[in-house]
């Protein structure tokens, strides 16, 4: 019944938000509003945001020490590039066309990194199984079957084309644009992260040798982590502008006190 | 939907929540002395960032301890050879080149049964293995090279290393340059006292005469122009107490990552 739980066709039917559907309402104080995002969700969501930004940032340090990106097994600066970071670099000898370095940071970045690494890896893992024993992931990420046809994305495609401002009823539930590309971050890019990271470590390959050689070699395996790394900011920016235009205050209270201003008006 | 529970502190939970806690921290605790007893624990795992460190580490020397790091194709050497960047090198070195390293030493010390110092011609004189291997630096650049030379843990044989021992320190001539190793990577296969390079002498911009390559982690645990191992069970006593120049200088002890 709740097909078109997406757009314009949510604002007038009679369709319940499913955050507020799953509870008995017999067993409801009145006074009672549903949290939107219970305290679990609010909290990985927050350490991965954490980790993710300490990621970044000494990412980019590590990077600007060496900007320049290889296929294959190798590569060094007497070797062609796939292509280079037009920034200077932050070691001497980089051939980076500057005529200066910039200051060296990777010390502290390559601590913070893989300490970072490891807080959003076991994050990520609690999120995930404790997301499936609960059925948070099958009742807000996995699509359901209607929201998943073809006149279901292309009103969602079109509607997020159009700028259209979100409904009400969206702000207990997510979209099926929203859910798939959570489920690509969660189950395809945070994998791969994980997995071109550790296809650079030499202490890693050599227990799981396969890991490095399916991605054709080291090499790539780190140009691949700056294309993934890249992907998970374009989801960063686009996330926060979709949040932004969704109403910033409302969501941002949504997912830090699991609260929202206008509980939908139930029936 | 526990938030939607009326009475949201019940004394069951209370009580589960407790027990959780307890065994958490008490586990915790267990976890902390066993990593202590088989050698879990890095030497700079003080600090913010110990964590992440003692995690690598400790996952890392449980699945690797006898890993061999990946070895090449011929075919598959880097050419021309990378050179990367060296400090300056200092009298006592140049002294020594000047002598075509003829007096270059190696003295090996600490926990062992028979102190000793090698020449390089006594080095050479052990049967001589090679290895086709990459040497990936923490910048992102890496290069496949054949390094020559002996297993370390031939060295270590030879001069009886005490069972208790458990790091080998090892020294360039450059004294600022000084790293070390726990005896997983110190007797492992492939590191090696490499004096030769791509079929030849070991250049002096890749560490010649003598280089110590430990192939399981990034080029700067590979020290250039060792002149002296010494054999501990214990970091402590050595610079800062954080293992090697490393920590010193901001970067982790163990370069596996």
């Amino acid at each position: 019944m709740c097909a078109k739980w997406y757009h314009s066709g949510v604002r007038n039917s009679a369709c319940v938000p499913r955050a507020a559907a799953v509870v008995p309402t017999a067993t409801v104080p009145t006074t009672t509003v549903p949290l939107r995002h219970s305290v679990f969700v609010r909290v990985t969501h927050w350490i991965t945001t954490f980790c993710f930004l300490a990621l970044l940032v000494s990412g980019a340090e590590i990077v600007i020490s060496h900007p320049r990106f290889y296929w294959g097994e190798t590569g060094n600066d007497l070797t062609p590039t796939l292509f280079k970071l037009p920034i200077p670099a932050s070691r001497n000898f980089v051939p980076s066309g500057y005529g200066y370095v910039l200051p060296d940071q990777n010390g502290w970045s390559r601590y913070l990194h893989f300490q970072s690494a490891w807080v959003v890896v076991f994050t990520g893992l609690l999120y995930v199984v404790v997301g499936l024993v609960n059925g948070h992931l099958r009742k807000n990420l996995f699509p359901r079957g209607a929201g998943l046809s073809w006149r279901a994305l292309s009103t969602s495609i079109a509607g997020h084309l159009r700028f259209e401002r979100p409904s009400e009823a969206e702000a207990w539930s997510y979209n099926v644009l929203q859910r798939l590309s959570y489920l690509f971050v969660i189950f395809v890019l945070f994998p791969f992260v994980i997995w071109t990271g550790l296809a650079m470590s030499p202490a890693f390959v050599s227990a799981f040798p396969a890991t490095v050689n399916a991605l054709g070699g080291q090499q790539s395996a780190r140009t691949l982590h700056f294309f993934v790394s890249l992907s998970l900011v374009l989801f960063l920016l686009v996330h926060v502008v979709m949040v932004w235009l969704a109403g910033f205050r409302n969501r941002m209270r949504a997912i830090i006190t699991g609260r929202i201003a206008k509980p939908v008006e139930r029936t | 939907m526990s938030e939607l529970s009326p009475r949201k502190f019940s004394r069951r939970k209370l009580i589960t929540t407790g027990i959780a806690a307890a065994t958490g921290v008490g586990s915790l605790g267990v976890a902390a002395r066993l990593a202590q007893k088989y050698g879990l624990i890095p030497p700079d795992h003080g600090g913010i960032y110990g964590l992440g460190e003692t995690l690598t580490y400790a996952s890392q020397r449980l699945l690797t301890r006898h890993s061999l790091a990946r070895e090449f194709s011929r075919s598959q050497i880097s050419k021309p050879p990378f050179p990367n960047e060296i400090p300056p090198l200092n009298d006592a070195f140049k002294n020594l080149q000047a002598g075509g390293f003829a007096d270059w030493r190696l003295t090996v010390n600490g926990m062992v049964a028979k102190p000793a110092s090698f020449s390089l011609a006594h080095l050479k004189s052990y049967p001589s293995q090679r290895q086709i291997t990459m040497v990936q630096c923490e910048e992102g650049w890496s290069y496949i090279a054949e390094w020559i030379g002996l297993p370390l843990s031939q060295i270590l044989q030879a001069v009886e290393v005490h069972p208790q021992a458990r790091y080998v320190v090892y020294f360039s001539i450059d004294p600022d340059w000084w790293e070390s190793v726990d005896m997983a990577d110190a007797l492992h296969p492939q590191t090696f006292l490499t004096y030769g390079m791509n079929g030849d002498e070991l250049p002096v911009r890749n560490g010649g005469p003598l280089r110590l390559r430990v192939s399981r982690q990034l080029g700067y645990k590979s020290v250039k122009y060792i002149t002296h191992l010494t054999v501990t069970d214990d970091l402590k006593h050595f610079g800062k107490g954080l293992g090697s120049a490393a920590p010193e200088g901001g970067y982790a002890w163990y370069a596996g990552i």
